[in-house]
Parts: C-alpha cells; sequence; structure tokens
C-alpha cells in the first residue's frame, strides 16, 4: 500500500503524524497546566491529593507523547533530530529537566520516607508545569521564526549540523534585540495559559468537589485574558511576517508565507479556524456555564489548532526548521530532512497500529472514568 | 585526527551518556521480571479468589511502581540524548536508528501508560477480569520496550539491513526485518530481558527471605518465594543460552571486544580461558597497548565457547592491530588507510557532482559495488584514525583497543555471580517447594545479600556490552569522535553534574521509600 505513494507523499504523510503528536502533546498539557493550579484550587491537603489523584493517572500519557514524539521525529526526519536537539542543547536540556523532575512527583510525594518531603515533589510539579510548557511552546515558535545554525558538509563528504547561535538555543528566548524573541515568548506564554485553561476544565470534568470545581470556574476565566492576548500576538504576528520558503534552487524569504499557507491549503485554513473557535467555545462552557463538557470543545480545539499551525509551518514548500540570516539556505524543510523512502514505508505499517491505541486508551480511560474522582479515591492506587 | 578532535568532549559525553544508561538500567532490570512476576500472583488470586494472592500482588505492585518512576525519567533522558550529545550520530543513521525508538514509543509506551494507570488506580474501578488483563499487559509492555531499544543497540553493534547512500552521505535500511531479526538482536533481547527475569527473581526471593529472618508474613514469603525462584530460574537458564550466542557474535562481528575480555593479546588456535590474571607493560614504544599477561587458564575452552570448536583460532589484541597474515586478518593500520580512501571517494564524489559527470557516475557505481564496500566502505570508520604522521597514526590506531582490566574484570564478575545466583535460586526454589526452608538463616542472609549483587552482575552486563566496543558508536563506521555533538565541553560537564546530582537525589529517595515499604511488609503495602 505505502510502497506505492511517492516519497513527497510519504515525507507529507509523515509530518502529518509528527503534527498529530505534537497536536496530542499540547492538549496533553493540561497536565502540566494542572500541575500549576494544585495549591490555587486546592486549599486543604485532602482538596490537594484529590488534585493530584486525578492527574497521577494521566501524567504518564504527556510523557509518553513527548518521547513518541521525539522518536516520530527521531525516525521520520533526523536531520531536525539531530541540529535542534544537538544544537538548542540548553533549552532542551531544560526542557528534559522540568520532566524529570515530573516523573518521580506523582509516585514519591505521598509515600513514608520520602527523603524530599512532600512539599519538594509538589514543587516539581509545578517547575514541570511552568517551564516545560513555556520551553515548549517557545520551542515550537522558532518553527516559524527560524534559529541560527549552519548544515555544512565536512572534509569526509558527511553532513553536519552546527549551531551558530551563542547561547545554545537560550537566545532563542533571551535575545530581546532581536524582535521575534518576542513571538517566540509570546507562544511559550500562551501555551503555558492553555495549559492551565486546559488543567481546569479538565478537574471541572474529572473531580467530584463542589469546592475545586468552583475555583477552577473562575480559573478558567482569569486565564482565558493573557491566552488570548497571548495567541493572537503569535497568531497576527506569524500571519503578517515573512515565512521561510524554498523551491527547488533556493531558500527564501516570502512576504505573508504563512497566511498564504492558510490560503492556498485551505484545509489547514479551516481546521485552524475551527481549531481556535472550539477552544474558545470550552472556554465560554467551563468558564462561564461551569459545564464539564468544556475539556472535550477546547481539547479537540487545541489538537485542531496546534495540529492546523504544525502544517503551516511545513507544508506548502515551507521549511518547518528554518535558519535565518546569513544561514538562510540550511533551512530544513520536510524533502531535505526526512529518512529514506524505505524507512518512511516501514514506519508507514507501523503507524496503521496507532488507531488501535487509540482504541486501548479509549476502553481502558472509559472503564476508569465511570466516575468522578472524589476524597474517598484518594486512600486508593499505590 | 589530533587535531579537531577535542577528547575531553568525547569523554564528557561518553560518561554522561553512560552515566544516564546506567542509572536508567537500575531500574529497568527489575521492572522487566517484576511485571510478570505480579502479573502471576494475580492470576492465582483471580482464579482461587484467594485473598492473600492480592495481598502478595498489591505489596510487589507498590515496590515495582517506586521503581518504575525513575526509570522512566531516565529513559526519556537517554533518548534525548541521542540528539543533544550524539548528534553527527542521530543524522547518519537516523533512518535506522530512529524507527526502533519510533515503534518502541508506539508500540510499547503507550500500552506501558494506559494500563499501568489501570494497574495501580484501578483496583476498585474496574473488573478483576480487565485489572488482571491490564497487570498482563504492563509486563508485555515493558518487555516489548526492551525488545526495540535492544534491538536498536545491537544494530550499533552489528549493522546489518543496510547501505550507504553517498547522495546523502547516509546509512539507509534496506531490510527491516534483517535489523530486527539479526542474530545479535536477538541474543541481546533475550539475554538483556532474561537477565532482568533473574534480577526480578533474586529481588523477590531477598526480600521474602528478610522477611522470614524478621519471622513476619512466613507464608507469603515462601509462596513468593516459590514464584520468584521458578521465575528466575528460568530467566537463568534462557540467559545461559544467549550468553553463549551472544559470544558466539561478538567471537565474529567483534573480535576486538572478546579479545579484551579474554585479554588475549597474542591469538592461537586451541586459545584457552583466563580464570583470573593479570597484565604487566611491555613497555613498547611502537605497541602501546602491549601487555603480557599472566593468568590461571582453562585449556582450549575459549575457542570452544567462542567457535565451539577446540582448536578454532581466536585472533587476539595484537593480530587485530598489527595484523596476521597467516590467519588473513589485515591490521588496523591497513583498514584506516582504506578507510580514509573510503573517505575520499565520498568527498570526491560530493565534488564531482555538478563538476564531472562522468567521474561522478563511476564513483557512484563505486558504492555500489559489493568487492569494493566489502574492502573499503566497510573500514570507513577507521578512516578518521588514519594520520600521515607515523607517531600520530599510531597513537590514533591505540585508541581502538578498549579498556582492558574493565572488559576483563566485569565479565568474570558477571558469569561468577550469575553461577551463584543459579544455585541459590535453586536452592531456594528446592527448599520452598520442599518446606524445609524454616531456621535456614544462613541461606536467607545468603539470599539478602544476593539482591546488591544481581545488580552489580547485570551492570557488568552492560560495562561489557558498551565499553567493549569502543571506540565505535556503529562497528566499524563510525567512532565516537565523528559522532559527538559540537558542544562546548564545559555545557556538557555542567549537564552532567546535573543530571548525576539529580538522579542521585532520586535514588536516594527512591531506596528510602522502597526500604519502608519492605518495612512496612504485604500487610500495609
Amino acid at each position: 500500500m505505502f510502497e506505492k505513494m511517492s516519497f513527497l507523499t510519504l515525507q507529507h504523510y509523515w509530518f502529518i503524524l509528527v503534527s498529530i503528536l505534537g497536536a496530542l502533546l499540547v492538549f496533553l498539557l493540561y497536565v502540566q497546566g494542572g500541575q500549576t493550579l494544585i495549591r490555587r484550587l486546592g486549599k486543604t491537603p485532602i482538596e490537594r491529593d484529590i488534585l493530584i489523584g486525578s492527574l497521577g493517572s494521566k501524567w504518564e500519557f504527556t510523557f509518553t507523547t513527548l518521547v513518541t514524539f521525539g522518536g516520530a521525529f527521531f525516525a521520520s526526519f533526523p536531520l531536525f533530530y539531530s541540529t535542534s536537539f544537538g544544537g538548542a542543547y540548553w533549552v532542551w536540556i531544560l526542557i528534559l529537566f522540568c520532566f524529570i523532575i515530573q516523573s518521580v512527583a506523582y509516585e514519591f510525594r505521598n509515600k513514608a520516607n520520602n527523603f524530599l518531603g512532600a512539599k519538594t515533589y509538589e514543587t516539581f510539579l509545578f517547575i514541570n508545569g511552568l517551564l516545560g510548557t513555556i520551553l515548549l511552546g517557545t520551542a515550537v515558535a522558532t518553527f516559524f521564526t527560524g534559529s541560527l545554525f549552519e548544515i555544512i558538509q565536512n572534509e569526509n563528504g558527511t553532513i553536519s549540523s552546527i549551531w551558530r547561535g551563542p547561547a545554545r538555543g537560550l537566545e532563542l528566548a533571551f535575545d530581546f534585540t532581536r524582535y521575534e524573541t518576542f513571538i517566540n515568548l509570546s507562544l511559550g506564554l500562551a501555551v503555558f495559559c492553555l495549559a492551565r485553561i486546559l488543567g481546569a476544565l479538565y478537574f471541572i470534568n474529572n473531580v467530584d468537589n463542589e469546592n475545586i470545581v468552583k475555583r477552577a470556574v473562575s480559573n478558567v476565566k482569569i486565564t482565558a485574558i493573557p491566552f488570548l492576548i497571548f495567541f493572537l500576538f503569535f497568531l497576527i504576528n506569524i500571519l503578517v511576517k515573512d515565512g521561510f520558503a524554498y523551491n527547488e534552487n533556493q531558500v527564501f524569504m516570502e512576504p505573508y508565507k504563512y497566511l498564504h499557507n492558510l490560503i492556498e491549503v485551505p484545509i489547514i485554513g479551516i481546521l485552524l479556524l475551527i481549531g481556535v473557535v472550539l477552544v474558545l467555545a470550552g472556554i465560554f462552557l467551563g468558564g462561564f456555564k461551569a459545564s464539564s463538557k468544556g475539556i472535550w470543545f477546547a481539547g479537540i480545539g487545541t489538537i485542531l489548532t496546534v495540529f492546523a499551525l504544525l502544517l503551516t509551518a511545513g507544508f506548502n514548500n515551507t521549511c518547518y526548521y528554518p535558519a535565518y540570516g546569513e544561514y538562510l539556505q540550511s533551512s530544513i524543510n520536510i524533502e531535505n530532512s526526512s529518512s529514506s523512502r524505505y524507512t518512511l514505508v516501514v514506519m508507514s505499517y507501523v503507524s496503521l497500529m496507532i488507531p488501535f491505541v487509540f482504541a486501548y486508551i479509549w476502553y481502558a480511560w472509559r472503564q476508569m472514568n465511570k466516575r468522578k474522582i472524589n476524597a474517598s479515591d484518594v486512600e486508593e492506587g499505590h | 585526527m589530533e587535531q579537531f578532535v577535542d577528547f575531553s568532549l568525547i569523554d564528557w559525553s561518553r560518561a554522561q551518556f553512560a552515566m544516564t544508561a546506567m542509572y536508567h538500567w537500575l531500574f529497568v532490570p527489575l521492572t522487566l521480571g517484576i511485571t510478570i512476576i505480579i502479573a502471576i500472583m494475580e492470576t492465582i488470586y483471580v482464579r482461587t479468589g484467594k485473598e492473600e494472592w492480592k495481598k502478595m500482588t498489591k505489596f510487589w505492585m507498590t515496590l515495582f511502581g517506586i521503581n518504575f518512576a525513575v526509570g522512566v525519567a531516565t529513559g526519556l533522558i537517554l533518548e534525548f540524548e541521542f540528539g543533544t550529545n550524539w548528534s553527527n550520530y542521530s543524522w547518519f543513521v537516523g533512518d535506522i536508528f530512529g524507527a526502533p525508538l519510533a515503534i518502541e514509543g508506539i508500540m510499547a509506551f503507550f500500552m506501558e501508560a494506559t494500563f499501568v494507570a489501570v494497574m495501580f488506580f484501578g483496583w476498585n474501578r474496574v473488573s478483576k477480569k480487565f485489572h488482571l488483563v491490564s497487570t498482563w499487559m504492563v509486563a508485555l509492555a515493558v518487555n516489548l520496550s526492551a525488545l526495540w531499544i535492544l534491538v536498536a543497540n545491537a544494530w550499533m553493534q552489528n549493522p546489518v539491513g543496510m547501505w550507504f547512500n553517498p547522495e546523502t552521505a547516509r546509512n539507509e535500511m534496506i531490510d527491516f526485518w534483517a535489523v530486527l531479526f539479526s542474530p545479535t538482536a536477538i541474543n541481546k533481547f533475550f539475554h538483556a530481558a532474561a537477565s532482568g527475569w533473574v534480577t526480578a527473581g533474586v529481588f523477590v526471593v531477598g526480600i521474602s527471605s528478610w522477611f522470614l529472618l524478621k519471622n513476619r508474613h512466613k507464608e507469603v514469603s515462601r509462596k513468593s518465594i516459590l514464584i520468584g525462584a521458578l521465575f528466575g530460574l528460568g530467566g537463568s537458564v534462557l540467559v545461559m543460552i544467549t550468553g553463549d550466542g551472544s559470544a558466539r557474535q561478538v567471537a565474529q562481528v567483534q573480535p576486538m571486544k572478546l579479545a579484551v575480555i579474554e585479554g588475549l593479546y597474542e591469538g592461537e588456535e586451541g586459545a584457552a580461558f583466563s580464570i583470573a590474571g593479570y597484565a604487566k607493560s611491555t613497555n613498547n614504544p611502537e605497541r602501546p597497548y602491549e601487555k603480557e599477561m599472566h593468568s590461571i587458564k582453562i585449556p582450549k575452552m575459549l575457542s570452544l565457547l567462542a567457535f565451539h570448536e577446540f582448536n578454532a583460532f581466536v585472533p587476539g589484541i595484537t593480530d587485530l592491530i598489527e595484523g596476521n597474515d597467516e590467519q588473513g586478518i589485515i591490521s588496523a593500520y591497513e583498514k584506516a588507510i582504506r578507510g580514509k580512501k573510503a573517505q575520499q571517494m565520498l568527498r570526491q564524489f560530493k565534488d564531482t557532482k555538478d563538476t564531472n559527470p562522468v567521474e561522478h557516475a563511476r564513483l557512484k557505481a563505486l558504492f555500489e559495488d559489493k568487492e569494493w564496500i566489502d574492502n573499503y566502505f566497510r573500514y570507513f570508520g577507521y578512516g578518521y584514525y588514519y594520520d600521515e604522521d607515523i607517531n600520530v597514526f599510531r597513537t590514533n590506531i591505540a585508541r581502538l583497543v578498549p579498556n582492558i582490566p574493565l572488559n576483563y574484570w566485569t565479565f568474570r564478575i558477571m558469569v561468577g555471580l550469575g553461577c551463584i545466583f543459579i544455585i541459590v535460586l535453586a536452592l531456594a526454589l528446592w527448599w520452598a517447594y520442599k518446606r524445609k526452608l524454616e531456621g535456614k538463616k544462613w541461606f536467607y542472609y545468603v539470599a539478602i545479600i544476593c539482591v546488591p549483587l544481581v545488580w552489580v552482575c547485570t551492570m557488568c552486563g552492560w560495562a561489557i556490552a558498551e565499553v567493549g566496543r569502543q571506540p565505535w558508536v556503529i562497528q566499524d563506521l563510525m567512532p565516537t569522535v565523528s559522532a559527538v555533538s559540537q558542544v562546548s565541553v564545559g555545557a556538557v560537564k555542567t549537564t552532567f553534574i546535573l543530571f548525576a546530582v539529580t538522579f542521585t537525589i532520586l535514588l536516594i529517595a527512591e531506596l528510602k521509600i522502597m526500604f519502608m515499604q519492605i518495612k512496612k511488609g504485604p500487610k500495609e503495602g
């Protein structure tokens, strides 16, 4: 089946899959957002236990999606993996560090003799929720704003990528002499706010505790304002800015490239529009109607929005990991960074398993979430 | 090579990866085995309905949960360190190496994440049967996960199912099944997974023995010992079979690794197996790696183990470095010259793309010519060690010899401990079955001491696998010098310290919690 597809189609197919994983990852960051709300929504130890218990059975999905997102990118677009991870060293190390401290927190927090004390583990969860989301969002924004790296040919004919940024990726968040830094940070902060909104909506849906739900509802409203400011700042900026386009011969800056992508590939534009509307509907349902359905609207909306944004960055002859300035020609697109045709075909067959994965996740979650979590569940678990 | 390679960068990058891998492997082997033991116990509970089996299941599950979290964290770092610290490697072979990692994520990690949640939080939320299925799914998922990462590791040790594409200057997969079913991959998976099963067996027997020593939970401990010992023994048999298979693979594909494990300098027919010994330097400036080995030996045993023939020739370190015409072994110097030639051909191929289409086509044909590939391209990685200055060349070539004492002793510790575990597990099984464990205090102590030792044993196994293949990231094709990310040494040192401190704190926390849970015992668990 996949053997008959052209190499270019396979490259597009894999960019779609990676984008789906990225979109799911952003949705699943509701766990991180929820972690930053533990002290805000949980005023008593029992309430905090309920909140952490509610997230405790879900955190691993975010973690797993992050790992699979990395693995899928490694397998399908190794030049990106090599360039970004080996280049923006500090950014990725910090992101990884945020996730290390998260993984033990749920398991160790309430255990006797846990060495660091429950508060430290709760702080780990907060750091993960705060920095993890901001850094991931900032890193993804560089798909539109570019980084400083160069793809070079070594003396022996092999290819390497060399990072030219002065601070190993940190310049993308802290070089305030460059306007694009504000665009990067705005997406980082928008992702953070969105994660908090999704976290609150998730609690409204999953927790059986009046006080928590009340506070979560009010939190959705409060966070919606900065979210909209940061997100619109990012969206408007990328729609009006020059984008990194390429043709057979070269990479070049095209005015309104990302706007053109949304128009020239209308399905992406439509998905983005539907996504944004659904996120707003989710916020409205959760924040103004206290509806437990808010998470579904905002969740699906988040997936569609992020999916559309990632496709905007990589489809329609666009360089999804651009190098700017004098290194423009080193920009990475889906054609020059992908694995071989054979690997993409093999991996495409593997991708047929994904619907089954969704099916068993859905079935297991349905079994587990037949009733909401309350104080009596806190003692359960391990 | 000397001019542009910063060896301290390579050393620190290796140290960081090794440290992460070792911390990861502190947690993974127990996970591999104990999930199956838990699943067996829960199956008995579901079938018999006896609460004590549920109690046992929950107790061992608690210990698994504590262990599992840090394994997940370190695993995440390992995957991304391929990118952060070995970025040239990621691009050179991402095609082949990335695929198993992605499959691991899709196939195993989601299964693990889904059913671990049911396993821990679902006791009162899902039916008994669905819970049992979930526990088995976790056991399957963690072992599946091991399969894919070990397939990837095996490919680095024995690169098969690929060709070198000069257009992209990368290794590309051409046969997925060859990668998946290579003898190295099969042996490696079963050897590593079964070593995890032994670890879990020894762990269960050791902890249960502690309860017996304290006169607590006697029946639960006896039953745990029965299952743990039986399971651990089964794992031991598999470890022995695949250990033999691995040794034969190493003899064929990584002869230098075998030579350093044995401290074998001069190759010989009917080579003896060294039980224990020491080496003295020969102070030969032309052969800086050379030493004189003195040891207690079992005649012909090495030839038998490596080739299943008493009189087979086993090449030594000197044969592999200096060459041995009689045995048809070309020297490392010659390999470096040929590797350099292959690299030059690649460069010319690239340079002639737009200027000389005829020459370009000729060079392209070269990269598809099996004879040229076998004689030149297969030594591509050796080319990095070539230098026109003979003294530098000599120093470079000496780098092709991995650390001998480390490989020599870790192998002996691994095998020796493995044999001890078989005896301990067999005795535990027999006495638990015959209900004769009562009062055997000395045996309880032995079983308890075996718990930390089983980790020493499994760590030694990985030390051999990884240090023994140095300096190759991909055997013969890519050395660490060309795989490393060009990050500053200071940055890698900093992250090394960051991870070392973090992992150590997490390990201390893990051990403290684990000891407390063990102290509480099954009832409270």
